[in-house]
């Protein structure tokens, strides 16, 4: 499948932290009662990750899953792995009421790693991004600057964002200029 | 004149020189001075001209509160109005030029105005300019503006940046004087999460100016041992130049940093916006000191005393060699006495109190100052600088006693504590008469979400105006902030301040009392916007009772400094001519920002390519590499067409329109709203949300559908198509996308509840072209072996394909009239794909074509569109879709609605086709004129254009429109207005203008 480009096909910047766009990540919108075992089982046995709690991600490499609201779970997986573990859970759920789709093109993903990584966030998205607030794990869907967003943060501060396809370039540039050389703010990396 | 001293200047790094010009004038001051300072420093005194009478002006204060300071700072891209010369610090290569002024500072032409003074009273404008009522906006505010007004707008585009950034915190302290950082160490030592905020460069506030002793020790060894202790603290955060500009509901406050202005050119941004969540919030803002109203007032020369004191102790500038000092309080001695102590002459200190002041005034006594009790200044005498004064008795009408000379007057009629933020949510004020000033009434804060106060003062700013008080004051509010916020505070005791003890101060509104009205008439309240007092008392003689009203009137207060200076004794004055007590007039509203802050610090990172979102469709750069003219549909650009070179717009449209007819047309309709609606229910619920019937669809197929709000006006359309038993795509307009998505999710999450139904929008998932034109199957057949034909994909079925090795899903369906193919595919491979079909169709002339052309095609086959045919008080009853409207459902969103009388009265205007008479076009949302007039003496009208285009299929003009009587008028002819005053006339007609029997999508 070497025709499929990400929507900045893994443009990056370097500033006063990282910015990279991951390139494309699989991803699966998977609604259903999520606090039934077998809606539980099937994104768990894709993901190969624990189950979430509310407002927190568990991720291993390219796979995870993100609590996304009371009834929704973002299935994350490597980009060429959606079709099969789509196949996986409708077998897994038959004959129960849920919704899988894929919506890996839909969406951008990027990756800012860097001891500002907490800041340049906390210049754009309206979150608490101090150590003792947002901690690695935790999931948090959000707006950044004018447009949605969500993100997480990995054991190594190198924050994850995922925003629509779209609107890539936007907050490529966003996050830029957040992370300009100079315009560290020493508020939450001292 | 004023200048530099050989001692003092505790803020200046006097190694470090720091060159600067003034209207051109080369200057020099050193590291660590403010502007004002530095112009001081080279006798520069006047600085400005005042708003209305041009009068010379020259500094009065020496912090935020300035009102008379203000130059054009920079040049070019970097000018920026109205910089207040006190709170900007110097740095190298400063250029500042004075404002208001025609044609130089020192020669003005304005200032004849203060000669006219007596017939520029409060209210003149009004008075004046209000007959005849059109001059006004074309005759009178031009000039007044030429004439009034302070700082020039800058003309080029701002090349610095600006950010944002959220910060949130248990306890927010805004001011970093002794107050702020006693609070911040008692709410820091509770184990609260603090930021402590201080608008200028430095910690401490006035207190190493004003002297006194903490523990023992000299106040500067508290400030600097508790900077040190905040700093240690990994829970505290200390951050200058950082102003607490607002607070609003909920705990928010806006901080403005200052970041790079005092060094331009460092990397990084120019200002930025804190926007702070905080628990509990102290403003420890201080207070400010009062001018006192004499004549004269308002001459350089004529400062607040704990100005003249702060330029000698901080910056080691003197702004004369013999300054008077008057004053109703003790506070202004210790300006005296610094002055004696520097080697300065004070010739006399004027105590408007008869009994005189306290231990203070006794220390100025034994350094050899004259003092005079219950004496007032009558008139300070001199121009553009102060050469002496006239003094009188407080108690007269200002009969001259003895004339001094002198070059400066310090003045003081005791101090305001800084309520800005206490104020700025809804915090209520009580008037303390022992010290006449407003304070905090902490009984009544503004109170937050759970009806508690989240907001308290500290330390002057509540009206503690003495050490001693102050720092009790300070840590208790740390405390209890710390304590609101969860945390546990230390039973420590706060740091014992000491000073001298003073005597009360003793109001004095008017200088002398009883001051004849010449004296009223010079005697300043607002420097900026040149109030006097003569103008209050006018305003309450002319009925302006409302302390509002009164502002408005008189624009006591309105100038940038926001009365900073001039309200309380604006409205002492008022209730003094009122007869009634100050708490009864009250105060203008507090309104944030506590000073002006920079409209690009607003706006922060959105500017140049972040200004806006713009959405881009994954064939966003073949478009635009392919001469594409840009139509911005909601935040998305999409090509309206495809210019080639020496193309005009039309002739590119025309050239689209006829080669999608003739052979192959490309559109990119990745725009379009795709929403998966899934589940045992799904069937059901489309067929509430579509007035047509959606669960009888089959696997495979497509069927349009017109959806309604519940008032049963047309709020979208699209092509539904079902994918399985209990799975449904619903494409929707482009701007419907989210919208729908919206609409669907508020009815299953608050009506619908129970239904078992899941929707996901996947818009953006996959990239749709649409391949359209007589040669569209055989391009496709290019790509794939798989059944095209008119039976293997019949019209409004859809099916998955492989094309070239892309996975697709196609739908044969048309907006066009045209065999028709909507390709979707994974938006990953949308460029790919495209490409794919430029190629495959390009022995077929391929056409991209681009929104134009796909309204063109529509309207001629009589297609309507959501938002021209439609605007939102349309129902699809007046479109003639009611083919479109199910008579078997018992229920769908707007049936009810469409009952109404009102929808369905015959008399409301219906579609129909419009041919011009001479084959023109007929110009956009052109009205059908008919004869008479209604009741407002407006031409009736009977029909409007709704969609009206130049169709090269036909050569001719093509239109759409509403009309009085609908399809029963076919044949009559209409008279159109057009703008140029005359008349066009246009035949109603059948609005499918092209291929009437459908024959073209069915192509074989």
């Amino acid at each position: 499948m070497s025709d499929n480009v990400s929507a900045l096909d893994k443009a990056s910047y370097e500033g006063f932290v990282k910015v990279e766009e991951a390139g494309l990540r699989g991803m699966i919108t998977l609604r259903g009662d999520l606090g039934s075992v077998k809606i539980k089982n099937a994104a768990t046995g894709v993901a190969g990750v624990d189950m979430p709690e509310q407002g927190h991600a568990n991720s291993v490499e390219q796979s995870g899953l993100a609590w996304m609201s009371p009834d929704e779970l973002l299935v994350m997986l490597p980009y060429g792995d959606v079709n099969a573990a789509l196949a996986q859970i409708t077998k897994h759920l038959k004959g129960q009421h849920y919704l899988a789709v894929d919506v890996s093109d839909a969406r951008a993903v990027f990756r800012i790693s860097g001891a500002g990584a907490r800041e340049v966030i906390a210049k754009l998205c309206p979150v608490d991004m101090s150590q003792d607030a947002f901690k690695p794990g935790q999931f948090r869907r959000t707006r950044m600057a004018q447009v949605p967003a969500a993100f997480w943060m990995g054991e190594d501060e190198a924050v994850h964002i995922i925003s629509f396809r779209s609107v890539a370039e936007y907050v490529f540039n966003l996050l830029k200029n957040a992370a300009a050389p100079g315009s560290e703010v020493g508020y939450l990396n001292p | 004149m004023s200048t530099r001293l050989a001692t003092g200047g505790r803020l200046l790094n006097k190694t470090c020189a720091l060159n600067f010009t003034f209207n051109g004038k080369r200057m020099s001051g050193h590291a660590g001075d403010t502007l004002a300072s530095a112009l001081l420093a080279n006798d520069q005194m006047l600085i400005g001209r005042s708003f209305k009478y041009h009068r010379p002006r020259g500094v009065v204060a020496s912090g935020a509160e300035e009102p008379n300071g203000l130059v054009g700072m920079g040049e070019g891209a970097k000018f920026e109005p109205n910089q207040r010369v006190t709170t900007t610090e110097l740095f190298e290569g400063l250029t500042a030029k004075s404002q208001n002024h025609w044609p130089s500072l020192v020669f003005d032409l304005g200032a004849v105005n203060t000669k006219l003074a007596r017939f520029l009273p409060g209210g003149f404008y009004y008075k004046t300019f209000i007959q005849p009522r059109a001059f006004w906006k074309h005759v009178y505010e031009p000039i007044i503006r030429k004439s009034a007004g302070l700082g020039k707008a800058p003309k080029d585009r701002d090349t610095d940046k600006y950010e944002h950034f959220y910060a949130f915190v248990d306890v927010l302290i805004i001011g970093g004087g002794i107050a702020g950082l006693q609070a911040a160490r008692a709410a820091g030592q509770a184990g609260a999460k603090v930021l402590l905020l201080e608008q200028t460069a430095h910690w401490g506030g006035r207190a190493p100016v004003d002297g006194g002793t903490v523990d023992g020790h000299p106040v500067e060894a508290f400030i600097e041992n508790t900077v040190s202790e905040l700093q240690a603290m990994k829970n505290v955060t200390l951050r200058n130049r950082t102003m607490g500009s607002g607070v609003y509901d909920h705990g928010y406050v806006l901080g403005y940093e200052r970041v790079g202005d005092h060094q331009p050119g460092a990397a990084g941004p120019r200002h930025r916006l804190w926007r702070i969540r905080a628990g509990q919030v102290i403003a420890a803002t201080g207070a400010i000191e009062r001018p006192l109203s004499f004549a004269g007032n308002d001459i350089p020369g004529v400062l607040l005393a704990s100005a003249i004191r702060d330029y000698v102790v901080n910056y080691g500038v003197s702004v004369g060699d013999r300054t008077v000092v008057v004053t109703n309080n003790d506070d202004a001695y210790r300006t005296a006495i610094t002055l004696k102590k520097q080697g300065l002459i004070v010739p006399v200190i004027l105590d408007a109190r008869a009994e005189g002041g306290g231990e203070l005034a006794l220390q100025a006594r034994e350094l050899g100052i004259r003092v005079e009790n219950g004496k007032a200044i009558a008139k300070v005498k001199g121009h553009k600088r102060v050469t002496g004064v006239e003094i009188c008795a407080q108690a007269g009408e200002g009969a001259v006693l003895e004339e001094i000379d002198c070059d400066a007057v310090a003045m003081s009629g005791g101090w305001s504590p800084v309520v800005h933020l206490w104020s700025h949510c809804g915090g209520k004020l009580n008037w303390d008469e022992a010290n006449a000033m407003f304070r905090p009434d902490a009984t009544r804060p503004p109170t937050g979400a759970d009806g508690e106060g989240f907001v308290s003062a500290a330390g002057a700013a509540n009206g503690a105006l003495e050490i001693q008080e102050l720092l009790k004051d300070a840590d208790a509010a740390g405390k209890a902030a710390a304590k609101a916020t969860g945390h546990s505070p230390k039973r420590k005791a706060a740091p014992k301040g000491e000073a001298e003890i003073e005597t009360p101060m003793q109001p004095v509104w008017l200088m002398p009392q009883g001051a004849h009205v010449k004296l009223r008439m010079k005697s300043w309240l607002d420097y900026q916007n040149d109030v006097k007092v003569s103008d209050i008392q006018l305003a309450a003689r002319e009925g302006y009772e409302s302390v509002e009203h009164a502002k408005r009137y008189t624009t006591i207060g309105m100038a940038t400094d926001q009365g900073k200076l001039s309200n309380i004794n604006g409205l002492a004055i008022l209730s003094d001519a009122l007869n009634q007590p100050i708490p009864q007039t009250g105060t203008t509203t507090f309104r944030p920002p506590y000073t002006p802050i920079s409209m690009a610090s607003i706006a922060g990172e959105a500017r140049d390519e972040c200004f806006q979102p713009l959405r881009k469709t994954p064939i966003h750069a073949w478009h635009e590499e392919n001469g594409v003219y840009w139509e911005p549909v909601g935040a998305w650009r999409r090509p309206y067409c495809y210019q080639k070179p020496g193309e005009s717009i039309d002739e590119a449209v025309n050239r689209e329109v006829i080669n999608t007819r003739k052979s192959l047309g490309l559109l990119d309709a990745s725009t379009l709203g795709k929403i998966i609606v899934k589940g045992p229910d799904a069937g059901r619920f489309l067929d509430m949300l579509y007035t047509n019937m959606m669960s009888t669809l089959n696997p495979g197929r497509c069927r349009y559908g017109l959806m309604c709000n519940e008032n049963g006006f047309l709020m979208d359309d699209g092509v539904v198509a079902k994918l399985d038993d209990e799975t449904y795509l619903c494409h929707t307009t482009t701007g419907g996308a989210e919208v729908i998505h919206g609409h669907m999710e508020e009815w299953l999450q608050t009506e619908w509840w129970d239904w078992k139904v899941f929707t996901a929008n996947l818009t953006e998932q996959y990239a749709q072209i649409a391949v359209v034109g007589p040669m569209a199957r055989k391009t496709l057949e290019k790509l794939t072996d798989e059944d095209l034909s008119a039976e293997g994909l019949s019209f409004m079925g859809w099916k998955d394909y492989t094309l070239d090795g892309i996975h697709a899903r196609i739908y044969r369906i048309s907006f066009s009239g045209e065999l028709s193919y909507e390709i979707a595919v994974r938006a990953s491979e949308g460029r790919a794909l495209w490409d794919k079909l430029m190629q495959a169709g390009a022995e077929f002339d391929v056409t991209p074509y681009g929104t134009e052309t796909l309204h063109i095609l529509r309207a001629e086959k009589g297609f309507i569109m959501i938002g021209d045919e439609t605007d939102g008080t349309i129902i699809p009853q007046d479109l003639g879709l009611h083919w479109a409207i199910s008579k078997k459902k018992d229920d769908f969103l707007g049936k009810r609605a469409q009952q109404r009388a009102h929808m369905t009265d015959p008399n409301r205007w219906q579609l129909v086709g419009l041919e011009t008479l001479d084959g023109s076009v007929l110009p956009e949302g052109a009205l059908a004129t008919a004869e008479g007039v209604n009741a407002n003496g407006q031409r009736n009208l009977q029909g409007r254009v709704t969609s009206t285009y130049h169709s090269a299929t036909l050569g001719r003009g093509i239109a759409m429109g509403l009309v009085f009587g609908g399809p029963e008028r076919m044949g009559e002819v209409l008279s159109f207005a057009k703008l140029d005053g005359t008349d066009v006339q246009a035949m109603i007609v059948d609005p499918i203008f092209f291929d009437k029997d459908g024959e073209k999508q069915n192509v074989r």
